[in-house]
């Protein structure tokens, strides 16, 4: 008989987030009352974070397959064939409630958590990537945040042993009371030795290796799906804390344990820890699964059975193993310092069973603890649309340098390499394009030899243009991955999503989830780029201020010839300045008027994804022809910020000779027409490039050369690249050092 | 030439350290285990990787000096053997007592990765000799602490031997607070014992050998240490 001590209230049951009507549901499915274990359980396998249970049905309807696609959404991380037996395997996952509580550990277990994610398919991790969105600068925690975070992402990473190469950082006041810190890792494996969570074989012994499990994190999953208010300091116990070096000892072993063929299957422990690996492996399998606590390694004595199922204790691992290979495995573990114990065994009785001292602390219905979550089909409200700005309404400069030396020290275009120079970007050898520029680009060996292949990685998304529109701003966080990508030669092959949004049983949130989905997906069948992992991080939301709407992009491209890249930085005098698609002054929600004059106004710039494709296809196939000297997407802040980071990295100058328009000059400066680039090239191939682009049907525009030491614009603009470099550099230092 | 790379639980650039030595003198190092007691046969160049042995924990290096193979180490390097600590490498040989000195924390706080300019002062040793005196070179860097500080008289000594054999400068090989990436003691990248058989530097010139990582600056010290036998 199961004992149970404690009565389980209305209140214990809000306490564990779950509804009354959810509550019921536990009861109609077990027939009897659950134990204090099993309620726990239950909460933590049907919170928001772990069940996806008002996001599913629109996750259902998003693009995860493709010719490339190996592994979809479902496991712990996607996998897309990139040939040559090799596949790359990815995600991006959020941390953002226990950041905004406790930055530094917050961050360094979001590292932590999507590190394992890769290497428990098999992967040896070769890239990390960060989304990090915080309050505006003046708000009294920013500050406090940005310098936790990014010191915590640097602090597990750079001990970890994994280059991070790339990430966006933006500032709004939409995020004063919700930070995001979205991770992404990216591993490589052999195609044909995939690993996966499905549990085979009855009697097979369960495994659990790592570190030992403590007190910490109990109830994290559960925080993440609840709003904050002004007690959220009070969750700081539910943070977890992280150990890059147990972690990057958990790789070894594990890749160690995976090359001596033990390992049936593997679930690392993430969310509700031991509950939903357990139960997962077991599900998968359609096997019952049955553990023994007593087997557990504890941090401390004492532990329930309950704190033990819930406990989010870091880097630990549970495996299914070959029964006469298990002391293999232990001397591999062993070697590498870390604990082994057989915690369980895979049973044919399709139950979930957890004994502890002797006694049956849960017995439940393995399969319906996932298959039977709630699912909510959750009231929405269509956005409203915002109208479109007359560009030529909107309110021009009076002085052009000044405005572009103000948008380049402004918080969100500034220069991040006071964040970036604080990641190990370099470590591993491979990083052929450093962060900074469009994408990063980082070189794969062929198993055999030969010329070298390149991955490369950008996290993308615009939130005030989701916010104003969100199908449009879904389209484009798609279709910036796409540029950026395409800008450094490389092919887009697949993303994954990781969907930040407010309180989706708000309907006016729950519009905006869905629209973004929608756009999201139509780019992703446009582009060709499956979505193959993901994550959906809702509730981000203080005293009923919702986050902007983020689903942030992590997009991945494939290079058959890592030599062929380039840069943003001008190359050569002479090259002359090509302006690649069409431009039209769209002035709404652009950084122009958002950073200078704090106007987030009109709709923002519509997407047009069969020009994107085609654009895209004509840019990339010129840099890997090797016509071009320099490539740059034209995103936040338009062409003449553009113009100016080009500048920038080349350490060089340009003359930009205007072309006849009909367009107000602020708006062709500033505008954030989508679909384009500037490329440069020699005299004799950009004539050639301009006549190659109008047969292929794309507007392509020579608008200056390449020389000097300044960036100049007739009589309108004359800046010394020295100048715009020393803006560019110093508003970030000069905040962090509280300048 | 015959090199071995160490690996302590930790340990980061154990691979790009062996790759450096493979690309440029050809020929593959042995893998050393942190368990080990003997070097194996006929090694030349012994390479203290960079990396987070321990997790840094208790202090950088600290708990790596302790372990099994480097009393091995040692006979190696009183042997005239040749030791190159490079990173957490550095670290973990000034914790031996192989070099003097220790590395703290950087002047500003925070873990630092960039590229930086080099001076080499010493092109006679067995580490540099492909590179010319006062030759500038580019050289990534990536730690917290490598602040390298010694007390006045080992530094005046160090300086009156000639034993820097890196200096961290700009990109005209001068000496400046703005080039010092972390606020080492006269600027100090590197530096080799007595003797000139053990090297110790924060820079990873094992980053830096092919045109794909942006140079090939790093390469002459492995090209320097293929011509030691």
């Amino acid at each position: 008989m199961i004992p149970n001590e404690v009565k389980i209230t209305p209140e214990l049951v809000a306490e564990h987030g779950l509804k009354p009507d959810e509550y019921q549901r536990i009861l109609d499915l077990i027939g009897r009352e659950p134990t204090l274990t099993e309620l726990g359980i239950f909460s933590a396998m049907w919170n928001e974070h772990c069940s996806y249970k008002s996001s599913k049905k629109w996750l259902r309807k998003l693009p995860t397959k493709g010719e490339r696609v190996l592994i979809g959404p479902g496991e712990n991380a996607g996998v897309v064939d990139i040939g040559d037996n090799q596949a790359v395997v990815f995600k991006m996952e959020s941390h953002n409630h226990p950041s905004y509580i406790e930055p530094y550990q917050g961050a360094t277990t979001g590292v932590g958590g999507i590190l394992r994610d890769v290497f428990t398919m098999g992967a040896r991790p070769i890239a990390a990537m960060n989304a990090l969105r915080f309050g505006e600068p003046a708000h009294p925690k920013t500050h406090h945040i940005v310098s936790g975070v990014v010191a915590g992402v640097g602090g597990y990473g750079n001990s970890f042993g994994v280059p991070t190469v790339g990430g966006e950082v933006n500032f709004h006041k939409r995020y004063n009371g919700n930070c995001l810190v979205n991770a992404f890792a990216a591993g490589l494996l052999d195609a044909d030795e995939i690993f996966l969570s499905e549990a085979k074989g009855v009697g097979m012994p369960v495994v659990y290796l790592g570190s030992k499990t403590g007190r910490d994190g109990i109830h994290g999953a559960s925080m993440a799906s609840a709003e904050f208010d002004d007690n959220s300091a009070e969750k700081r116990p539910t943070v977890q804390v992280g150990d890059p070096f147990s972690e990057k000892l958990l790789l070894e072993a594990s890749l160690e344990l995976m090359a001596s063929g033990a390992v049936i299957a593997i679930q690392d422990m993430g969310a509700a820890g031991l509950t939903c690996s357990a139960v997962e492996m077991g599900a998968k399998g359609n096997l019952g699964l049955e553990l023994n606590l007593d087997a557990v390694p504890c941090r401390e004595p004492g532990m329930t059975a309950y704190e033990m199922m819930l406990s989010e204790s870091q880097e630990r691992m549970l495996m299914v193993l070959h029964p006469h290979l298990e002391e293999k495995a232990e001397a591999i573990f062993r070697k590498w310092g870390l604990d082994f114990a057989i915690v369980g065994y895979t049973t044919d009785t399709l139950r979930f069973v957890v004994k502890h001292h002797g006694d049956v602390m849960a017995d439940l219905p393995i399969k319906d603890l996932g298959d039977q979550a709630p699912e909510y089909d959750r009231p929405w409200v269509e956005p409203k649309k915002l109208p479109v700005l007359d560009p030529a309404a909107t309110r021009a400069p009076d002085d052009y340098g000044k405005a572009l030396l103000d948008l380049l020290g402004s918080p969100n275009l500034s220069s991040r390499r006071w964040v970036w120079e604080q990641y190990d970007h370099l470590i591993q050898g491979n990083t052929v394009q450093r962060p900074g520029g469009d994408a990063a680009v980082v070189r794969v060996e062929r198993p055999n030899g030969g010329k070298a292949k390149g991955l490369g990685f950008t996290c993308d998304v615009t939130p005030r243009y989701v916010e104003a529109d969100p199908f449009e701003g879904g389209k484009q966080a798609i279709a910036e991955s796409w540029r950026n990508l395409s800008a450094v030669g490389a092919l887009p092959v697949a993303v994954t999503d990781n969907l930040n949004f407010g309180n989706p049983e708000r309907p006016e949130i729950m519009g905006q989830f869905v629209k973004a989905l929608e756009g999201l997906g139509e780019a992703c069948r446009a582009l060709d780029m499956p979505i193959v992992s993901g994550n959906v991080s809702l509730y981000n939301e203080t005293n009923g201020v919702a986050i902007l709407p983020t689903p942030a992009i992590g997009a991945v491209g494939l290079m058959d010839d890592v030599t062929k890249t380039v840069g943003v930085a001008f190359a050569h005098d002479e090259d002359v300045v090509v302006l690649i698609g069409e431009t039209t002054g769209w002035m709404g929600q652009s950084s122009y008027l958002s950073e200078l004059f704090g106007l987030e106004e009109g709709a923002p710039p519509p997407v047009d994804l069969a020009v994107e494709k085609k654009n895209g296809d004509f840019v990339r196939e010129a840099v890997i022809a090797g016509r071009v000297t320099a490539a740059h997407d034209l995103s936040d802040g338009g062409l003449l910020v553009a113009l100016a980071e080009m500048a920038m990295a080349g350490k060089k100058g340009a003359r930009i000779l205007l072309p006849e328009i009909d367009i107000a000059l602020h708006a062709f400066l500033f505008g954030e027409d989508q679909a384009r680039y500037v490329v440069t090239a020699s005299p004799a191939e950009a004539s050639k490039l301009i006549v190659d682009a109008a047969m292929a049907g794309v507007p392509a525009t020579a608008i200056g050369a390449v020389g000097g030491d300044a960036l100049v614009i007739g009589e309108h603009l004359n800046v010394a690249v020295t100048d715009l470099i020393d803006r560019h550099e110093s508003w970030f230092p000069g905040y962090m050092s509280g300048v | 030439m015959k090199s071995a790379v160490l690996v302590f639980p930790g340990i980061n650039r154990e691979r790009d350290m062996a790759r450096a030595f493979e690309v440029v003198t050809g020929v593959k190092p042995v893998m050393v285990w942190h368990t080990e007691t003997e070097l194996p046969d006929g090694v030349d160049v012994v390479a203290v990787p960079g990396g987070f042995s321990y997790g840094d924990y208790l202090r950088c290096g600290a708990i790596a000096a302790r372990s099994p193979i480097i009393d091995a180490v040692k006979r190696h390097a009183d042997r005239g053997g040749y030791v190159l600590g490079v990173c957490n490498g550095f670290q973990i040989v000034t914790e031996i007592g192989l070099l003097p000195g220790a590395l703290m924390r950087n002047a500003s706080l925070k873990f630092v990765c960039k590229e930086v300019h080099l001076r080499v002062d010493d092109p006679t040793t067995a580490f540099t000799s492909a590179y010319t005196a006062g030759q500038v070179i580019r050289c990534p860097i990536a730690h917290g602490e490598g602040n390298y500080y010694a007390d006045p008289e080992t530094l005046a000594r160090l300086e009156g031997e000639g034993r820097v054999v890196f200096r961290y400068c700009d990109e005209l090989g001068r000496t400046t607070e703005a080039a010092d990436p972390n606020g080492s003691l006269n600027h100090i990248a590197g530096i080799v014992n007595e003797r000139g058989n053990v090297l110790g530097m924060m820079p990873h010139p094992e980053n830096l050998i092919e045109a794909l990582q942006g140079g090939t600056d790093g390469r002459g010290l492995f090209e320097s240490l293929a011509k030691v036998a």
